[in-house]
């Protein structure tokens, strides 16, 4: 009777403090994974007790601290931890691709999301090729191509030809409180080389913050939550690693190297996975993909080109040339909208451009009548134009081959 | 409300105000230890485990560290505290730099970097948790590993770190590294840094051909300049690597998460060696592999002088296994090879047309003598060149040395050398401290030719005994001459100037000049033999454990004679007429009491891949004179 009491003790007691049900639920199950602890836990919690355990939100936090100091040094604990390693290893790989000179490393880091090949990963220079190779635990090399990305949160999503991959499940990855413990796992510094597993390091969420805080400083175009991490991450390959919970589940992807440019300190953080599992959606349902299938859509009669927009782009010198904004036509749509030089087209549409060519590949799809969707990155800022061609409001000189 | 299993809770609460002002009561009284007794044994065993459970639950719940916590955290603090006591700041006698270092033996002997000691040349001093600085002197390099031994003067009762075996640590390991980041610790307390294994058997490029950590132990513990040489535990407190190297790039000389350990069961192959005094070559195979196009790691092309093409192994072969280890990439390979000492004779396999092959292979330097010599030698500063790997990154070692870009000022006059160190140590070319390599020298023959027991007696030895096909044989060994009486044939061989120039009998590889150096190392000791050397330990065919190898030189012949450490017998004795020349091996066992002599009862003579003879020992007689 007694006992009833108090137990409804607790449950009325996690109403007014913050979420402390959930951290029951993520602590007690790691404590049942094995110590001295654990076999009074499971003796003498009843059933209800182990209902209670379930809680719907996932969440880890600071409480995590504590579990830690507790399972240092004690065998099981360890193993717990090597044994997490372990199980995460396979899904995350080593992606090769572009660069390889001074200050620009070739490789990065990419996180399995389906059996069956799905590759998430940062979005950077690296995949600025049409040869990127994805390294598998295995040892596999396979060609990967770039499904799509979507600039504004700098993350991309690669596809391999295999089958029966071990993967996380984007949608059951947790979300983190600061104070939580998480390893990362990452292809840092490409010191794992082959088929040897990448590189793990220990730490935890220092904060969860904006990233738009340090607009300004940080040279990116997300602005949105992330992890700010109390390990060096922050590292050449680490991009696009995997930030997960000591019991393996899936936490965020470590994020491009962000320098901050008045100090010289560097930013060690990762996005978090709520915060892009609609992006890697989208991009597998087919936007923000990188090219159109010439069969899908018919070209219409008059396509739109950069010149009628107002728009000189860079002279397109290299196999692919970044589609940067060389002149702005003055009185032209573009001008009116506010395009400048030297702004970067990353989108047009929801389709990603890379190239000069691609833009103009994808303006073919364009009729000339239509307005134009195009994003842009000016400086650390992502903008979006809508502009229509100069001769779209005159029909009268709609002209036919 | 008046349940004592909610007061005790309550106490809890307490420790967090802030969460639990809606459960104040007034009964949220003191509960100490004392009262938690008695209310546990009040509530009877029946509601003892429950309680302790919601106990458990509700204080974890809660933020409040439980007893296990708090215990596994005076643990932590107890194994980290015993573990400091054996971790060296060392610094070079002219007090400028430094580095750390770790003692493993109770007389003294300490691990560290050979970029460490490199500036300090002979001399060092070497800081202790125990706020003394003691002496300590140069005896071993390994310049490619980058490892160097010192020995400590001052006590005999060191504190020293227990070796584990770093091939059993797992990723994820806990590991805390120790040492003098910075040169911050002016009373020698070594700063401890906790972290995790973040990678195990690494191989990181050399500097040219130094430096190279192959194998290596990957943490993510801070490891800064200073670091270098100090020792990684594992979570009990175990030496698993000597740290030394880290990944920087551009924020700077500081830790970025990724640091290197030489692993110490690396070390614990090169011990012998370091021990001789010498400055210890690296290996190389003399064959070189790649990965084919089914993945197989093969033999891209191999030197036609080495051991390994002796052995039968071709370009086109598949290597299986290395040094006792699957080989599954050519990384794998590189790893394998960068933890074995020049000379030491390995396990390899491999497939050819599907049907394996296992051999023993010898080893052969990374260097030329000279070569070694002339990169190991030398004041110069110890702070390698980052060398770009083939994806372009460069490498730097950690610093020992230089934590802070010094401002040259002008060179201080050597500071004068430690009497106790001038006392342990001798200069000869090819040796870091040839005095250590003499102590080993005795040692060994101490542990030996007594026993033989041949009262200075330089006759000549006549050894008898049957042949397995019927009939006797007789070796009669001289100062100059060696002969075997077979039943139907006599082979007679005489020292010329080359003793390589006749190796008779055929097919032995030269079991008479074999056998007549046997003699005279026994007969005219180390001083008198030739050119006489400690090795090391290396392994030897059919022994288990290492052995003990002295190397003499006489007429342009080398032969190697390995002993057992545990008992000072002689257990094989190999004779190379020249570098590129299978030895004539000789194994003795067998070992017997007779008219107070330990000897062998058995010869077993092998060259090549073939075994020549085995020659049971009944006969011995060692003559009183001989010519002088």
């Amino acid at each position: 009777m007694k006992i009833e009491h108090w137990k409804l003790k607790i449950e009325n007691s996690r109403v007014p403090t913050r979420s402390v049900g959930t951290r029951r639920n993520t602590l007690v199950p790691t404590v049942l994974r094995g110590n001295a602890l654990s076999a009074t836990l499971r003796v003498a919690a009843t059933d209800a007790e182990r209902r209670k355990m379930r809680v719907p939100t996932r969440s880890v936090g600071t409480r995590k601290v504590y579990l830690f100091i507790l399972l240092l040094f004690s065998a099981p604990a360890a193993a717990a931890i090597v044994d997490t390693i372990d199980r995460v290893h396979p899904k995350i790989v080593k992606i090769y691709g572009a660069g390889g000179f001074s200050g620009m490393e070739s490789y990065q880091s990419g996180i399995l999301i389906s059996p069956e090949g799905h590759i998430l990963t940062a979005f950077s220079y690296v995949l600025d090729t049409d040869y990127i190779s994805v390294m598998l635990s295995d040892g596999r090399e396979l060609d990967a191509k770039l499904l799509g990305a979507d600039p504004r949160l700098d993350v991309a999503v690669l596809k391999i030809e295999a089958e029966g991959l071990p993967c996380f499940d984007l949608s059951e990855a947790v979300k983190l409180e600061a104070g939580a413990r998480v390893l990362a796992l990452s292809n840092v510094f490409g010191v794992a080389l082959g088929g040897e597993p990448v590189s793990v390091q220990k730490g935890t969420v220092a904060v969860v913050t904006q990233l738009d805080a340090r607009r300004g400083v940080f040279e990116t175009p997300y602005r949105g939550p992330v992890y700010a991490l109390d390990m060096t991450t922050n590292n050449p390959g680490a991009a696009g690693g995997a930030l997960v919970t000591c019991g393996g589940e899936l936490a965020g992807m470590l994020g491009k190297e962000l320098r901050n440019s008045l100090n010289n300190t560097w930013l060690n953080y990762a996005l978090p996975i709520d915060k892009i599992r609609q992006s890697v959606e989208d991009i597998r349902s087919g936007k923000f993909v990188a090219r159109r299938d010439p069969e899908e859509v018919k070209k219409p009669l008059r396509s739109l080109d950069p010149t009628a927009l107002g728009i000189v782009l860079v002279p397109d010198v290299l196999e692919r040339t970044p589609p940067y904004v060389d002149r702005v036509l003055p009185g032209s749509p573009a001008a009116r909208a506010g395009m400048k030089p030297d702004d970067l087209i990353i989108l047009s549409g929801d389709r990603l451009i890379q190239s000069c060519k691609a833009l103009a590949k994808e303006m073919e799809f364009v009729d000339y009548e239509d307005p134009i969707r195009l994003t842009v990155i000016r400086g650390q800022e992502l903008l979006e134009f809508t502009l229509r061609s100069a001769g779209g409001s005159k029909p009268s000189k709609r002209t036919y081959p | 409300m008046n349940s004592p299993g909610l007061r005790i809770h309550l106490k809890m609460w307490h420790s967090r105000p802030r969460l639990c002002n809606s459960l104040r009561t007034a009964e949220g009284g003191c509960a100490t230890k004392e009262v938690l007794r008695q209310q546990l044994s009040r509530v009877g065993l029946r509601f003892a485990c429950p309680t302790l459970l919601l106990l458990a639950v509700a204080a974890q719940a809660l933020g409040a560290p439980t007893a296990a916590v708090i215990d596994a955290e005076s643990k932590r603090i107890d194994v980290m505290n015993k573990a400091k006591d054996a971790v060296l700041a060392i610094f070079p006698a002219n007090g400028r730099g430094g580095g750390s270092g770790v003692v493993i033996s109770p007389d003294g002997y300490a691990l560290t970097n050979y970029h460490v000691v490199r500036p300090c040349g002979k001399a060092m001093q070497c800081g202790m948790a125990d706020g003394k600085a003691y002496d300590a002197v140069l005896v071993g390099l390994d310049p490619t590993g980058d490892v160097a031994l010192i020995k400590l003067f001052g006590r005999d009762d060191f504190p020293c770190a227990e070796m584990a075996d770093s091939d059993k640590v797992r990723v994820g390991d806990w590991v805390f590294a120790a040492g003098n980041p910075f040169l911050l610790a002016t009373d020698f307390q070594p700063t401890i840094t906790f972290g995790i294994i973040s990678g195990v058997h690494r191989y990181q490029f050399p500097a040219g051909t130094l430096l190279e950590y192959a194998d290596c132990l990957q943490t993510d513990a801070s490891v800064n300049p200073g670091n270098s040489g100090g020792p990684l535990f594992d979570a009990r407190g175990r030496l698993i690597g000597i740290n030394g190297r880290c990944s920087f790039e551009k924020r700077g000389r500081v830790n970025v998460g990724i640091a290197y350990a030489i692993s110490i069961n690396q070390i614990k192959h090169f011990m012998g060696t370091l021990r001789s005094g010498r400055i210890v070559d690296h290996a190389t195979l003399g064959a070189r592999v790649g990965r084919d196009e089914d993945g197989r790691v093969v033999v891209r092309d191999i030197l036609d002088g080495s051991d390994a093409y002796r052995r039968g192994l071709r370009e086109g072969d598949e290597v299986v296994s290395f040094g006792g280890r699957s080989i599954g990439a050519p990384n794998e390979f590189k790893n394998v090879l960068g933890i074995f000492p020049k000379g030491w004779r390995v396990p390899l396999s491999y497939r050819r047309d599907g049907e394996r092959r296992d051999v023993l292979v010898r080893l052969a330097g990374v260097h030329g003598r000279e070569e070694l010599l002339k990169k190991a030698g030398g004041r110069k500063r110890a702070r390698p060149h980052p060398v770009p790997k083939p994806d372009g990154k460069p490498k730097k070692p950690a610093p020992g040395k230089d934590a802070k870009p010094p401002a040259k000022p002008a060179k201080p006059a050597a500071p004068p050398i430690p009497k106790i160190v001038a006392e342990h140590y001798k200069q000869k070319r090819g040796f870091s401290n040839y005095y250590y390599n003499e102590l080993e020298q005795r040692r060994v023959w101490e542990a030996w030719n007594p026993r033989l027991n041949l009262g200075g007696s330089r006759g000549d030895w006549i050894i008898s005994g049957p042949l397995s096909g019927g009939g006797k044989y007789s070796l009669h060994l001289s100062n100059d001459a060696a002969s075997l009486m077979l039943p139907s044939t006599e082979i007679n061989w005489t020292a010329g100037a080359e003793l390589g120039n006749s190796l008779l009998p055929e097919h032995s590889g030269g079991l008479l000049p074999a056998l007549f150096l046997w003699r005279r190392l026994a007969v005219e000791g180390l001083n008198r033999f030739g050119d006489v050397y400690y090795y090391g330990t290396a392994p030897l065919a059919g022994h288990q454990g290492l052995a003990d190898v002295l190397v003499g030189s006489h007429k342009g012949v080398d032969c190697r004679f390995y002993f057992d450490p545990a008992d000072g017998r002689l257990l094989a004795l190999e004779m190379f007429p020249d570098e590129e020349s299978d030895p004539c091996e000789v194994y003795f066992s067998d070992y017997r009491q007779t008219d107070g002599r330990l000897l062998p009862g058995k010869m077993v003579v092998r060259f090549g891949d073939e075994a020549f003879a085995t020659l049971r020992i009944e006969g011995f007689k060692a003559e009183e004179k001989g010519e002088d």
